[in-house]
């Protein structure tokens, strides 16, 4: 759409602005003051430079953290995408079942994440859970609070329980917006059903699927609350991902320096790549 | 894939969503000698004791409260500052207007536990600390920008010519705004109170942090319990169930919109 061009919008503009200026920019500064500066208490703080810089750059504890997120967010975007394709190709069109399912599938998503942790500990726990006597009645020796491999695997599990819904949604509202006479043409064509998703329904699907990938991508980013109540980072540091690993610096051993420091190649890293995400996603839509 | 067979891949998914849930309601309704001591698929000795309890409390049921009220400020912040920005980004080209749009939605990038400390100092400052206003304006930070995102996929959505024959028939900018423009738009206004009620709602770093006793929301009084009490497992299944409920009633209101409104609008 071409749009008019009109200075005086910016006025329209002036609350929001107003609004996340306040709540953005005085504790962004608030984090870059703290990562320049040294402290010994007493609210005296010296000039530190670049220094917790380069520690945190340097830290094998960052890099181990970092690693993990990393994996994690592979893992959850690896298993969450296709799986929410397949859920939503394979949704009804019309009839009742519609609003069930869309009811059904949207309510992981409204529970609060420490609740969505509670609920996944008490499921899984060996003794009392639903989901660790039925492993272990399968022979399968499980406990999440001791195992590394379990206690991810049940991260990862408790992550697709509660996010593929918001990609089946997604993918679901894509698919309804494709006309049917698509799908007439291919039939006409003789096409094979893998054809059709081929060549029709992933292209249509592009955008929100890059939509879905960017929240994922966000949200998974940023998840503490649910693996802090599932395991407190445990067993031993293997799931403290960045923003446990974070809160436990900054609040818990109240390091402002590194944990200011930390928090910002944090954000910058985010920031990176859903730049090329947006990037990506408005040089798709200036194409089409 | 077979078309009788299709069906079963959105039951058995929704089979395993709804497992832990399940889990979650039963155990509500167990007393804590039942939980710890036999395993059973379905309460042995059904009780109402744990919800009982909730509901005589006051800092269990207040938690609740609170919980409801800054989230419901928070909407009708977000989705009102939202509106006339997200008209200005659909209609308009102003200087900066696409810098903006992405400083607005790194905003919704910025992982909360970097905000959680300055974010303390900062409503410690002003005064707000403990307030439901402090966490309905700290959730802005992300709700916001979500909310002008939403709100101008819908908008785009809506033929230019609305506007100019509206102002052609001598409608003035705000009386075309209200009377007219939002009307039409009303699918994605629930859609983006639905996203912000949504996020507000299970939010739970943020509004920890910035309360102690007169707005502490529910999900923190939750983790109180689990850390000191122990092993009132029932009682913890109970306000876990009880916090579903809002989000059940907001899904079944929006139903109809929610396929589009994922979609953000603009597919």
């Amino acid at each position: 759409m071409n749009k008019l061009s009109n200075q005086r919008a910016w006025w329209l503009v002036v609350p929001v602005v107003i609004l996340v200026a306040f709540n953005a920019l005085i504790p962004l500064m608030t984090v870059v003051n703290y990562s320049v500066q040294e402290t010994f208490g007493n609210n005296q703080f010296f000039w530190h430079g670049v220094g917790w810089f380069e520690q945190v750059l340097k830290s094998e504890r960052f890099h181990a953290s970092l690693l993990r997120q990393l994996a994690f967010t592979a893992m959850i975007l690896l298993i969450e995408v296709p799986l929410g394709i397949a859920v939503a190709l394979c949704m009804p069109r019309k009839g009742p079942w519609v609003s069930v399912c869309l009811v059904l599938m949207a309510l992981p998503l409204l529970i609060p994440w420490n609740v969505v942790g509670a609920m996944w500990n008490i499921f899984a726990l060996p003794d009392i859970g639903l989901l660790g006597k039925m492993i272990n009645s399968l022979g399968i020796d499980y406990n999440f609070t001791q195992q590394p491999v379990a206690a991810w695997a049940t991260t990862v599990l408790m992550d697709v329980w509660h996010w593929t819904s918001l990609v089946v949604l997604l993918t679901y509202a894509g698919l309804c917006s494709i006309p049917d006479a698509y799908y007439q043409a291919a039939r006409i064509d003789g096409a094979s059903g893998w054809a059709v998703f081929r060549f029709i329904q992933l292209p249509k699907l592009n955008r929100v699927l890059t939509i879905a990938i960017l929240l994922r991508f966000m949200d998974s980013f940023m998840i503490y609350t649910e693996p802090f109540v599932l395991t407190g980072g445990g067993p031993g540091n293997t799931t403290t991902f960045l923003s446990i690993d974070l809160v436990k610096i900054a609040l818990g051993q109240f390091d402002l320096g590194p944990a200011a420091a930390m928090s910002l190649i944090y954000f910058m890293v985010v920031l990176l790549v859903c730049w090329i995400f947006y990037t990506a996603m408005m040089r798709n839509e200036g194409q089409s | 894939m077979n078309r009788s067979a299709k069906w079963l891949v959105p039951t058995f998914y929704i089979l395993f969503l709804m497992l832990p849930i399940y889990w979650l309601v039963s155990m509500s309704f167990k007393t804590t000698n039942e939980i710890l001591g036999v395993f059973s698929l379905w309460p042995q000795e059904f009780t109402l004791e744990n919800y009982r309890k909730i509901f005589t409390d006051p800092t269990w049921y207040n938690g609740y409260i609170n919980s409801l009220i800054y989230v419901v400020i928070n909407t009708v912040i977000s989705v009102a500052v939202a509106l006339p920005a997200a008209y200005a980004f659909s209609r308009y080209r102003f200087l900066g207007d696409k810098h903006l749009f992405f400083w607005l939605l790194t905003n919704r990038m910025a992982p909360p536990a970097v905000f959680a400390l300055p974010f303390f100092q900062l409503y410690s400052a002003t005064g707000l600390f403990d307030t439901h206003i402090a966490v309905a304006l700290a959730h802005c930070l992300f709700n916001i920008p979500l909310a002008v995102w939403i709100l101008e996929g819908f908008m785009s959505g809506v033929p230019k010519e609305l506007d100019e024959t509206a102002y052609l028939d001598g409608y003035s900018f705000w009386r075309f705004f209200i009377r007219i423009f939002i009307p039409t738009i009303a699918a994605g206004i629930g859609v983006a109170m639905f996203f912000c009620f949504m996020y507000s709602w299970v939010e739970l770093l943020l509004a920890k942090t910035l309360t102690s006793v007169n707005a502490k929301p529910i999900a923190a009084t939750m983790t109180r319990t689990a850390s000191t009490s122990g092993y009132e497992l029932g009682l913890l299944a109970a306000a876990g169930t009880l916090t579903i409920i809002p989000g059940a009633f907001v899904i079944y209101f929006v139903r109809n919109y929610i396929a589009r409104g994922f979609a953000l609008g603009r597919v």
